[in-house]
């Protein structure tokens, strides 16, 4: 669907030249809800221009829908672009037309009679629940409005992809969190692929089923968003990880412990995660827990948790609960509370 | 002098015939200067580094005509180009012949105003329209232009108050007009009545227009 190969962007001022992508190579399929999570400044951004060409690679191929537009001539590069919609971090919508000639625009530029856009647009405007602010003008409308309409403008040439530039980067996270399922529903009802690129790893999290994590130009670690999630590789993929799932030992905790206390970290994944693992322990040894923290939350519908517990009690008891969870194939570890 | 009005030494007629013949010169001298400048104006912005006719030659040459226009005084114009006019117009007095120098004055000023007011408009609309696939002309004429427009009528308006401004200095040339008026007799032969008429009837047109201008681009904004 949207293929680089070895995608290099210099950007070049009299002073110096500056490489933004050092070979990218990224495939996103059909039916993906692709994201890219990356800091300000890792490339992302120039990344998802790549693709419909708002900015050309210096080096390397992209293919998309097995073209590769940087060998259009111009009339077919438009053509080609009608079929790549796109939304924006401040969804760029024209404050001097109302909704309705908002959304008709795509359709408008490549010259579709008036009743087939009047149609049309409807259609979109209802799909995103809009259609009673048709005669609005976007200045009347919230972020989130504004965005779902953006979204059906972007929708009107009947695409296959869709690129989301931070689309919810400028949205409080209610918001966020409605137009991340209306981007869902897009990608399910429409089968539209969806190519996003964000700071927040919650958005990853929400709706994507790949992932892929830059730094520096480069895209250091990629993977299913469940994997990523449950092992991420990188020191930054961590670091993403943990802003949204918490596995540190609460401060609180650290300030009035006094010695060594025994700190077990459980993970659960998928379907071991509905086993009662605590009350079987507590019950078969003779130990005490004591949770620090813990949560469970679903990635790609696949429950997904960690815990973290003080144990107290005789060694040999210790011990033999811990073989039992590793004999359970649970991941356990134990941390220390001055790391 | 039975047709003189409050003392002055001008009659009603004059009076009348001036006004006309100020309008007569902005308005003619507006129109040609709108279409030359508007384009001018465009080119600036699109062929500017990292706009979409990005253009290094026709932005660096134009730029720097645009300002050299610019600089010469409305008066040096005027008389700079009495050869030019009489070529174009046949002479090189008259009202006729004041719309040339005045659309010289007033394009180039028109092109950087409407430079400006595109400018303002937000890069991130010109790039969803070139995400959309727009043409060249679709995204001037769709976006820029409908964009920047309740700008771009403040911007006439400006323009506008401008060649008022000069068309009263082409009574150098008999050119006519309020202006003239208030030069020749309330000027040249202290009439101080002619001189407080005339320019009040200055301040008059010059408030008329920029409430105009205000009401049209407001009206356009809407919001």
């Amino acid at each position: 669907m949207i293929e680089f190969q070895n995608v290099k962007k210099m950007y070049e001022s009299k002073k110096q030249t500056v490489e933004a992508l050092k070979g990218i190579d990224l495939v996103v399929e059909k039916g993906d809800i692709f994201g890219v999570v990356g800091y300000s400044g890792a490339g992302k951004s120039t990344l998802i221009r790549l693709v419909n060409l708002l900015e050309r690679p210096s080096e390397g191929r992209i293919l998309v829908n097995g073209k590769a537009l940087t060998s259009l001539k111009p009339k077919d590069l438009r053509a080609e672009k009608k079929k790549i919609g796109m939304i924006f971090q401040h969804f760029n919508l024209l404050n001097s037309k109302t909704v309705f000639d908002n959304v008709a625009m795509p359709l408008i530029l490549s010259g579709t009679p008036a009743k087939e856009i009047h149609t049309r647009v409807n259609e979109l405007l209802e799909f995103v629940g809009l259609l009673g602010k048709a005669k609005n003008y976007p200045e009347q409308l919230s972020g989130g409005q504004k965005q779902r309409i953006g979204i059906a403008r972007a929708l009107a040439t009947n695409p296959s992809i869709l690129l989301c530039d931070e689309a919810t980067s400028a949205l409080d996270p209610q918001t966020t969190s409605a137009v991340l399922q209306l981007l869902k529903k897009v990608n399910r009802e429409y089968n539209i692929t969806i190519l996003l690129i964000t700071h927040e790893m919650s958005v990853i999290r929400e709706i994507c089923n790949k992932v892929a994590v830059m730094e520096g130009g480069r895209i250091v670690e990629q993977g299913s968003v469940f994997d990523v999630f449950a092992k991420p590789q990188t020191e930054i993929a961590q670091n993403f990880v943990r802003t949204v799932i918490h596995d540190e030992i609460p401060q609180s905790f650290k300030k009035q412990s006094e010695g060594n206390p025994i700190i077990w970290k459980i993970n659960f994944i998928g379907a071991n995660s509905s086993k009662p693992l605590l009350s079987t322990i507590a019950k078969k040894f003779d130990i005490d827990l004591n949770v620090l923290s813990a949560n469970i939350s679903e990635i790609q519908e696949t429950p997904f948790g960690n815990l973290i517990m003080e144990v107290t009690g005789e060694e040999s008891e210790i011990k033999k609960a811990y073989d039992y969870i590793q004999a359970e194939n649970i991941l356990v570890q134990e941390v220390s509370v001055h790391e | 002098m039975n047709n003189t009005l409050w003392g002055m030494e001008i009659t009603a007629d004059q009076l009348l015939t001036g006004f006309g013949d100020t309008l007569y010169m902005v308005a003619f001298s507006l129109l040609f200067s709108v279409v030359i400048g508007l384009p001018l104006g465009i080119l600036l912005v699109i062929t500017r580094n990292g706009h979409i006719l990005e253009n290094k030659w026709v932005f660096n040459v134009l730029n720097p005509v645009i300002n050299i226009l610019r600089s010469i005084p409305f008066i040096i114009l005027l008389v700079a180009l009495i050869p030019f006019t009489r070529f174009v117009v046949g002479t090189a007095i008259g009202t006729n012949a004041a719309i040339v120098p005045l659309i010289f004055y007033a394009a180039p000023y028109i092109a950087r105003l409407v430079e400006n007011s595109l400018l303002e408009v937000d890069k991130g609309i010109i790039e969803a329209a070139e995400a959309m696939g727009a043409t060249t002309w679709q995204i001037i004429f769709r976006f820029l232009i409908p964009e920047g427009l309740s700008s771009l009528v403040l911007t006439f308006t400006t323009a506008t108050i401008g060649l008022v401004g000069a068309s009263a200095m082409a009574g150098a040339v008999g050119a006519g007009g309020v202006g003239d008026l208030a030069l020749s007799y309330g000027y040249q032969r202290f009439d101080t009545m002619t001189m407080i008429v005339t320019v009040f009837a200055l301040v008059v047109i010059v408030q008329l227009l920029q409430s105009t201008g205000n009401i049209v681009s407001k009206k356009i904004r809407r919001r």
